[in-house]
């Protein structure tokens, strides 16, 4: 008996030959149900194809079948990692359309809570992103629980506001759901206090840290024209040098009365928008205490007493608009034909344009560098495939 | 350029398009300008910005498709709207023009069925590529069960 024959394989290190590799749709890197299917040369990325759709769930279609008070709770079912801004987005399109008043308490409640969301999000961002670059820092897992237990102080504000922690169902046409229960101020201010306190730790972890460094800077780069052009928001467009922030530049919900800056940077890699959102971070406690301070008293709601869901009428009529989430413009178009259901609903999701610019900016850089590109885009995939 | 500036040089290059408004303004443009026109918006108004793209089912009126862009230097935001007319599916592509066009009319394709002409890559994104029919148009029945289930 001769021994099997072995066949040999010539391979070719020179580098020429190009490879397709799958990564997702199941990859830890991804927070979420996405598939790029990429080309590679070496390591190095020459092309990638974005898969995406895996949590669709048609979100236009079922806001047609549902009235004005039933879809605001769905609507957070977007961006579930920012729910508050998505149900904001929703009942000011339909509160624009119907001219419908919101009192000065119920817009401050609004200001207090979409403030909160984006510290929570931007913090679950951070962990995130750091446990996906790893080893670099040290065991990797540390921030991610540094910043997992300070999002939940904030979850448990949200618990004692709305009853849950997650999903909160707390806007509705003309108002919010829900007075602030006793109390509540007091543990906000305490809240708010500690999560300053802690976010220069963040960055002298990080910043100090010659790996991260290495991974975040020059990585990604997003040039202005290119951020404009695919329609990113946010702070990946505050990022590429772009002094846009809906709050300023558009307010709704009395945000010009309050006093804050809008972080820019103009190098466009991941590094720079690192650095915008630990400055959101500031900025965002900054205006929850200023609202805090001068919440006003009077009613939450200019509709209260809902008896029955389609109670709530919008005459006919049509507009766009947009509320400054933390991945964005989180942007509802809404066509309304006076019934209590709307004719139709366009979702704008931050996270859905600004994903589309990977296949702009990934190839060049190394399959490692994937990983921190996208967790410095910060998709949520709710958002993306609706 | 200011909102008024723009909506008089929109007059004046695009003297069939029918405007609206101030913030935004809205421009509705015969389906044969529709490029021309979104290349006047980048260029000429400044407006680089692409936030989205989308249609609207009219049902015998046929789709509309809208898009929205704005200067983000001056804070001017424009509403571009065609009407592409009972039964028509096709409309020119903005792809040429703004990057963020791509996925915006993959989705509109897949959504409503409405084919882009010049678009590189035209194929559904959403949905899977043997998905029968197109959910957002109006006559895609939400009642009735649409088997097999996947």
């Amino acid at each position: 008996m001769t021994a099997p024959s072995v066949k040999r394989v010539e391979l070719d290190y020179t580098g020429s030959e190009r490879l397709t590799m799958n990564m997702g749709p199941q990859h830890p890197s991804a927070h979420g149900v996405f598939r790029a299917v990429l080309t590679l040369e070496g390591e190095t990325v020459v092309g990638v194809d974005s898969v995406i759709g895996y949590l669709h769930r048609c979100h236009e279609k079922l806001a047609e079948t549902l009235t004005y008070a039933q879809y605001p709770s769905i609507a957070s079912k977007t961006d579930y990692v920012a729910a508050m801004t998505s149900e904001f987005a929703y009942v000011r399109a339909a509160e624009t359309i119907g001219k419908f008043e919101v009192p000065k308490r119920a817009q401050y409640l609004r200001v207090i809570v979409s403030e909160l969301q984006r510290v929570a999000s931007h913090l679950l961002w951070l962990g995130t992103w750091c446990m996906d670059m790893g080893g670099a820092l040290g065991g990797g897992a540390t921030i991610f629980l540094y910043c997992i237990r300070e999002r939940e102080l904030i979850l448990d504000l949200f618990e004692s506001l709305v009853g849950a922690r997650l999903l909160y169902g707390f806007f509705q046409v003309g108002g919010v759901r829900y007075d602030v229960p006793d109390g509540w101020i007091a543990s906000c201010r305490e809240t708010v206090d500690l999560l300053d306190s802690r976010i220069s730790e963040y960055e002298q972890m990080l910043e100090e840290n010659p790996f991260f460094m290495a991974r975040a800077q020059g990585v990604g780069v997003i040039t202005r024209e290119l951020a404009e052009s695919v329609g990113i928001s946010g702070p990946l467009l505050r990022g590429s040098g772009v002094n846009w922030d809906l709050r300023r530049s558009d307010p709704y919900s009395s945000y010009e009365d309050f006093d804050f800056k809008v972080p820019v940077e103009t190098a466009g890699d991941c590094f720079a928008r690192y650095r915008v959102r630990m400055v959101e971070f500031r900025e965002s406690l900054k205006i929850v205490r200023q609202a805090l301070d001068r919440l006003p008293e009077g009613p939450i709601s200019s509709r209260p007493g809902l008896k029955s869901v389609g109670q709530t009428r919008v005459p006919k009529g049509e507009t766009y608009v947009r509320v400054e989430g933390a991945r964005g413009e989180v942007g509802c178009y809404l066509v309304a034909d006076g019934s209590a259901k709307p004719y139709r609903m366009k979702w704008r999701g931050a996270s859905f344009s600004n994903l589309a610019i990977l296949p702009h900016i990934i190839p060049g850089h190394k399959v490692a560098d994937i990983v921190a590109i996208m967790g410095s885009v910060d998709p949520v995939f709710g958002e993306v495939d609706r | 350029m200011t909102a008024d500036q723009a909506r008089a040089l929109i007059a004046e290059r695009f003297a069939d398009a029918q405007v609206e408004g101030s913030a935004p303004i809205v421009a509705t443009v015969p389906p044969d300008r529709w490029l021309a026109f979104a290349q006047f918006a980048r260029q000429e108004l400044g407006c680089g910005f692409f936030s989205f793209l989308t249609a609207v089912d009219w049902k015998d009126q046929g789709l509309e498709v809208v898009a929205r862009v704005d200067n983000l230097d001056h804070n001017v935001s424009l509403f571009m709207k065609t009407r592409l007319g009972p039964g028509v599916s096709a409309c020119a592509s903005l792809t040429s023009v703004y990057s963020g066009a791509n996925w915006m009319e993959r989705e509109g394709f897949d959504m409503f069925g409405i084919r882009f002409e010049g678009h590189p890559d035209l194929r559904r994104i959403l949905l899977s590529d043997d998905w029968e029919g197109y959910p957002l148009l109006k006559s895609y029945a939400v009642d009735t069960p649409h088997p097999p289930y996947r």
